[in-house]
């Protein structure tokens, strides 16, 4: 007799009871949920994108319960535009980014909610936890979404990723009590794709074989790195799915696209060779707001860019950072986005300098300018060490340079509050 | 004209000169050299117009008359030449040389000698003499600290000026301090207080390199004058005030630290090594009879060296900028360099155990 010494491969996971099969089901034999996945590749993949769902608006939702069945919009002011929108606003056509009044005219029983970050960003921190209690290699996007590898877990863990993934999901329901919708594969590309699929509290798997047949018919837009202008360039030319750029011969797609054209054409054939990075380098610090009314007023205009100038010195000092070039981001109430910038010989972190280049670009405008959005950032950035240096002989730069920091000491020991410059009163 | 001169001869003199043509330059003649042949040899000048050397150089003429050739495929040609052989210049059209050593034969593109600029010396006041070893000190001394950033270009030299019957020169760009003092030459004490641009003072210094003659200076308000053997080198002086210089020069600085050059130079080198580029930061902590070096490279990771030394006041930790602690190492000739300091926000003050003529300002940086 020969004895058959096959290794069993999974086939199958139940998202209620994590348990796993070597056949594929239709019903969980042990807990009898639905829930259950269904992937020949299940046991192989690794990458996993996670995205929760309508994040700000479901940490509103969960503090305030009598919202549960209200339409939520979290964004800022009348002027702002919509950052998250609850699925209860979306199914009335309302989207992230929408400028908040023409959320209001599609959804006008909505609640319009102003941000809370420190909220927001702790939630996420708890997430992040969770997330690191499976794997190192997770690369934050946003708040709300990060890339996760999990390759390699499985001898730690004596699980597949799969199941940690559907552990990890029921985990951040359980604790922070909102939903999260995860998409796994065998890169990041098609990771992200999934985690879409069928959101809200999905859970989507993609194997390489099944990718092909997958990405053929899915529209040229769904690629990263096709925004609204290469769309329409790509449509123009009559390509309009993926399947379409995959045919193409690789050389013809750059001649005609440029560099990006080999990028969405590996893409196109599922192809993505990008890892999963834990650290990302920080390249810019920026901050910017939008007015509830169009300003064009200097003075006023003035006072908003320190505030924001603050924030900007704030982050780089935390993050250890300077910036050597400063730049001033204005959108008129045309919508003309304008940016300007200027290079200074030794990078800054301080709010101070940060607030006098930048305020000498904005004093280089026009006057009779309406501005809707105001925004500055630093970037070019330098180690905090070579930041600011100690002068001997501007020594007013100096003693600037220790007041701030001063400053920054006695904020640091008493209260943010305490102590502020003049021109925020 | 036509002269014939040795290789060698003409080699050093050209290196001299090159040294001040710019390598890519707008208007053509500026690339050029000019040569100036007369009863006496012949002369080689070379100018961009703040700079201009004249080196006169023995040479047989047998037709007198000038021309300019560019200066750096004259040096290259006379680089590849043989030494010991000669080399003849004859100028055949107004618009060509020839240029002959042995079986090598060059056709050289000139451009008419009236086109050269010449710089007018205009009068020079004061004059007096130097030895060529105190000027080299002078500048040796300082010029590391010289400023590179344009917006403060009155730091882009060396501050040249007579006070207090001394000669002294000083340079800063705004995180170290040189100062540096010598006896007051005969001569120099109506001398106007002048800043020499770094061009100059490195093309004066390759002209006094090994020399022990002494050299003769003259100074207006907007030029200065070196005068060396058969070298004459003027330059144009940066238009700009220098700053009171002495009021950051500390004066309280209470807290002495003594340590051996050598021993302190090797242990920066040291932990440094760890840091990306030379320009991050020790920290000095200076505490129970030790100093200890630390620099921290979140990248590279950390390295700390602890050092004995003699130290009685209270607990202090500072910041500086390895390479310029390197810098004024290198240029301290005593067995020890002693640190004067006041806190860890406030410039220390360096001295050389065994030159109290010369004096170092350095900024800390925070740490």
């Amino acid at each position: 007799m020969i004895k058959e010494r096959v290794k069993k491969i999974i086939l199958s996971i139940c998202r209620e009871c994590f348990s796993s099969f070597c056949e594929k089901r239709n019903y969980c034999e042990n807990c009898s949920s639905l829930k259950i996945i269904n992937n020949n590749e299940i046991e192989s993949l690794s990458i996993a994108h996670v995205d929760c769902d309508a994040f700000y608006a479901s940490i509103e939702k969960r503090d305030n319960p009598k919202l549960k069945n209200s339409a939520v919009i979290i964004g800022g002011g009348k002027r702002g535009v919509v950052s998250t929108a609850c699925y209860l606003a979306r199914t009335k056509g309302v989207k992230s980014a929408m400028p908040i009044y023409k959320a209001l005219k599609l959804c006008p029983e909505a609640i319009i909610i102003k941000p809370n970050m420190k909220k927001y960003r702790d939630a996420s921190k708890i997430i992040n936890t969770l997330m690191g209690e499976i794997t190192p290699l997770i690369e934050p996007i946003s708040l709300d979404e990060a890339f996760l590898d999990l390759s390699g877990t499985k001898r730690l863990h004596k699980k597949i990723p799969a199941i940690l993934l559907a552990e990890l999901s029921k985990k951040i329901n359980k604790n922070i009590g909102i939903s999260v919708s995860i998409g796994l594969s065998y890169n990041k590309f098609l990771a992200k794709i999934c985690s879409e699929i069928d959101k809200p509290k999905g859970f989507s798997v993609l194997g390489k074989r099944e990718s092909k047949q997958f990405l053929y018919q899915q529209p040229v837009e769904i690629l990263w790195g096709v925004g609204k202008i290469l769309k329409r360039k790509l449509n123009n030319d009559g390509i309009k799915t993926i399947g379409q750029i995959k045919e193409m011969n690789p050389q013809d797609i750059i001649k005609r696209y440029g560099s990006i054209g080999s990028h969405i054409h590996s893409l196109s054939n599922g192809q993505d060779s990008r890892k999963v990075i834990p650290f990302r380098q920080i390249k810019s610090i920026s901050h910017e707001t939008t007015f509830d009314h169009d300003i064009s007023n200097k003075k006023i205009l003035e006072k908003t860019l320190w505030t924001l100038c603050e924030k900007v010195s704030k982050r780089s000092k935390i993050n250890g950072l300077g910036g050597q070039t400063i730049t001033l981001k204005l959108k008129t109430n045309e919508f003309k986005l304008l940016t300007r910038s200027f290079t200074i010989i030794e990078p800054t972190q301080l709010g101070e300098l940060i607030f006098n280049y930048s305020k000498k670009l904005l004093y280089k405008e026009k006057n009779n300018l309406k501005y809707r959005l105001i925004g500055v950032g630093i970037s070019n950035l330098k180690d905090s060490e070579l930041c600011d240096l100690y002068d001997l002989i501007n020594t007013s730069k100096t003693n600037d340079t220790k007041i701030e920091y001063a400053m920054d000491t006695i904020r640091k020991k008493f209260g943010e509050d305490l102590i502020k410059k003049g021109r925020s009163l | 004209m036509k002269v014939s001169i040795e290789r060698g001869i003409l080699l050093k003199a050209l290196n001299h000169v090159q040294g001040i043509v710019e390598r890519r330059n707008t208007i053509p003649i500026l690339s050029n050299v000019k040569i100036d042949a007369n009863k006496k040899g012949i002369a080689l000048i070379a100018t961009d117009l703040d700079l201009e050397i004249i080196e006169n150089v023995e040479a047989t003429v047998s037709r007198a008359g000038s021309t300019t050739i560019s200066a750096h495929t004259l040096y290259d040609i006379i680089r590849k030449i043989p030494e010991g052989s000669f080399v003849e210049i004859e100028q055949k059209q107004d618009n060509q040389i020839e240029l002959r050593s042995g079986q090598s034969n060059f056709d050289l593109p000139c451009l008419p000698d009236e086109d050269f600029p010449e710089m007018s010396s205009g009068e020079m006041p004061c004059s007096f003499t130097m030895g060529s070893n105190d000027l080299a000190r002078l500048i040796d001394k300082t010029k590391f600290a010289i400023s590179t950033e344009e917006t403060r270009y009155y730091l882009n030299g060396i501050f040249l000026h007579s006070i207090d019957n001394e000669l002294r020169s000083v340079a800063t760009d705004g995180h170290r301090l040189a100062c540096v003092k010598s006896k007051l030459p005969a001569g120099a004490e109506e001398m106007p207080s002048v800043i020499i641009p770094r061009k100059t003072v490195g093309e004066i210094r390759k002209l006094i390199e090994g020399s022990s003659d002494d050299l003769s200076i003259k100074v207006s308000d907007t030029k200065i004058q070196f005068n060396l053997k058969d070298v004459q080198l003027t330059s144009k002086l940066i238009d700009g005030t220098f700053p009171d210089y002495e009021r950051v020069i500390p004066k309280n600085n209470d807290k002495e630290l003594s340590i051996e050059t050598k021993i302190f130079s090797s242990s920066i080198d040291r932990v440094a090594t760890i840091s990306s580029d030379k320009s991050k930061a020790v920290k000095f902590l200076l505490k129970d009879g030790a100093l200890t070096l630390t620099v921290v490279n979140p990248d590279a990771g950390t390295a700390v060296e602890k050092t004995p030394v003699q130290y009685d006041y209270e607990e202090l930790e500072i910041g500086f900028n390895a390479r310029y602690l390197l810098d004024i190492a290198s240029q301290i000739d005593g067995h020890d360099m002693v640190f004067a300091l006041e806190g860890s926000g406030s410039p220390a003050l360096i001295r050389d155990s065994n030159d109290d003529q010369a004096t170092y300002v350095l900024m800390p940086m925070r740490v």
